[in-house]
């Protein structure tokens, strides 16, 4: 009994050396050959359902928030703040923050009206492995309304495009 | 990760149950306190702060539930979300032509699913309590514990239908001048007001719109105690708020809150008030009013300031 006690300790301890040693290594990273600076991804469909919302009707909304570039700044700002939010910024750590700001940027685009197509994943998929909670996505809206009011977006028009966002809750928060 | 194993040997069939040895025991002992120390904290949830966007908890009512002004809504209070707490502490104050009406009290919200609240109402009538023959100064005291349950719906981020956030929720309240209330005709001077609270913010249009349904035979909201000569029944009344977002921290709007009218001796009218809700940042708050409270214990026209003032996480 003795024995057995002991060699069932020896193996206990002896084996998460031993899975360690036999795990295969993480694979290396692979850029992406269509999109240079990111990191390459599992293929996937390409769709514009994908982007979790209706676009809005005619070019109104993408115009009240500066077009192309209006977008541009106010997806940096999103992330730039997002990345730096002690609330949330472990969820980012481990992002593509390069992929991110493209995807967001197509995503914005076309729920505004602004004719891009959205080349990234659905939000399920995006968010599936990231552990977000109720408290992470309402830090992430704060950080989208402080980026959107730098912009200069008018408030009202801020909530007309946060109600397009908000029904994707049940697919960012996972846990 | 490391003991259970332990145990899955220990189970094996043709294995001794008995530990047999030192190191098998100390092992027993160590994966048996483990597992209950984690279960204890398993069972409660994770609780973070500060989840909700500005406002969204609402502010304290009267009664010290989370809602407007004078309408209770059927959102949680503070700013726990789903994963986290939140809890506020209130103080009120109306300045009317012949009264005057504070409210202290304590909210506390838990996983956006449960509010417990507590409050004291004291209503002041100053001079008017000579003419009322009550003497002067003299002061009813009312307190209210409160519990509310959201029951479905995100009254926030389901934008993308009708559906509104429903929370159920009870008031038990409790007056400290059951003589005098018996004197004017009141039946009790304990109550339970039990209500229904349908809350639904129309993001892209920046529109908050609430509605309870509250059933109760509080005469002025308990204050002069409840039922009365005329009903001593539970009634349905309405309570129903607006609100418009003109900024991410600042919220104004109007709200209605019908009444019984219990007691012969005074007639008693619907609440009214337009407000402003001022968030300066997700701990403190202050919200102003314009509220018309209409006859109270026959003095007509009750009508004036109402400020309130909340720190809260």
């Amino acid at each position: 009994m003795i024995r057995f006690a002991l060699v069932a300790a020896f193996a206990l301890i002896a084996a998460p050396v031993l899975a360690q040693d036999a795990a295969p290594s993480a694979p290396a990273d692979v850029m992406s050959t269509e999109h240079p600076g990111e990191l390459a991804v599992a293929p996937y469909a390409q769709s514009n359902a994908h982007a979790g919302a209706t676009p809005f009707e005619g070019t109104a909304m993408y115009e009240a928030f500066h077009g192309e570039a209006g977008v541009g700044r106010i997806v940096d700002g999103l992330v730039a703040r997002s990345v730096a939010d002690p609330r949330i910024s472990g969820i980012f750590a481990a992002s593509d923050l390069v992929r991110l700001r493209r995807t967001l940027k197509e995503q914005f685009c076309y729920i505004l009206g602004g004719g891009c197509a959205y080349s990234g994943r659905d939000m399920a998929a995006a968010h599936a492995e990231m552990g977000a909670q109720a408290a992470d996505m309402g830090a992430l809206v704060e950080n989208l309304q402080a980026a959107m009011r730098e912009e200069g977006v008018p408030f009202a028009v801020q909530n007309r495009f946060l109600a397009k966002l908000a029904p994707m809750k049940p697919d960012v928060v996972t846990r | 990760m490391f003991f259970p194993p332990v145990f899955s040997l220990r189970r094996a069939p043709g294995r001794a149950a008995r530990p047999a040895a030192p190191f098998a025991i100390a092992a027993a002992v160590m994966s048996a306190a483990g597992p209950v120390a984690a279960q204890v904290f398993d069972w409660v949830p994770e609780s973070r702060t500060g989840g909700k966007l500005l406002l969204t908890g609402g502010v304290s009512s009267v009664e010290g539930s989370g809602g407007g002004g004078i309408a209770t809504w059927a959102v949680t209070t503070g700013y726990g979300a789903e994963d986290g707490v939140g809890a506020n502490l209130h103080a009120t104050y109306i300045n009317l032509p012949d009264y005057e009406f504070r409210s202290v009290g304590a909210a506390v919200g838990l996983w956006d699913r449960v509010e417990v609240s507590i409050a004291r109402q004291e209503f002041d009538t100053g001079a008017t309590g000579a003419l009322l023959g009550l003497g002067k100064g003299f002061t009813f005291t009312q307190d209210i514990v409160g519990v509310k349950v959201k029951v479905l719906g995100d009254a926030v981020y389901a934008s993308d239908s009708w559906m509104p956030q429903i929370a159920v929720g009870a008031q038990f309240k409790s007056n400290d001048q059951g003589a005098i209330i018996a004197a004017v005709g009141g039946q009790d001077d304990e109550g339970t007001d039990v209500y229904v609270a349908a809350t639904k913010l129309f993001l892209g249009q920046s529109l908050l719109v609430s509605g309870a349904v509250r059933w109760t035979n509080a005469n002025q909201t308990g204050l002069l105690g409840y039922g009365g000569d005329r009903n001593d029944d539970l009634e349905p009344q309405f309570e129903g708020s607006v609100g418009y977002l003109l900024s991410s921290n600042l919220v104004v709007g109007a709200e209605y809150r019908t009444k019984p009218d219990n007691l012969g001796f005074a007639s008693e009218d619907d609440w009214v008030d337009v407000y402003a809700a001022y968030a300066l940042n997700k701990h403190l708050s202050v919200t102003a009013a314009w509220a018309d409270l209409g006859s109270i214990a026959t003095f007509e026209d009750q009508r004036g300031l109402y400020l309130s003032l909340q720190v809260g996480f």
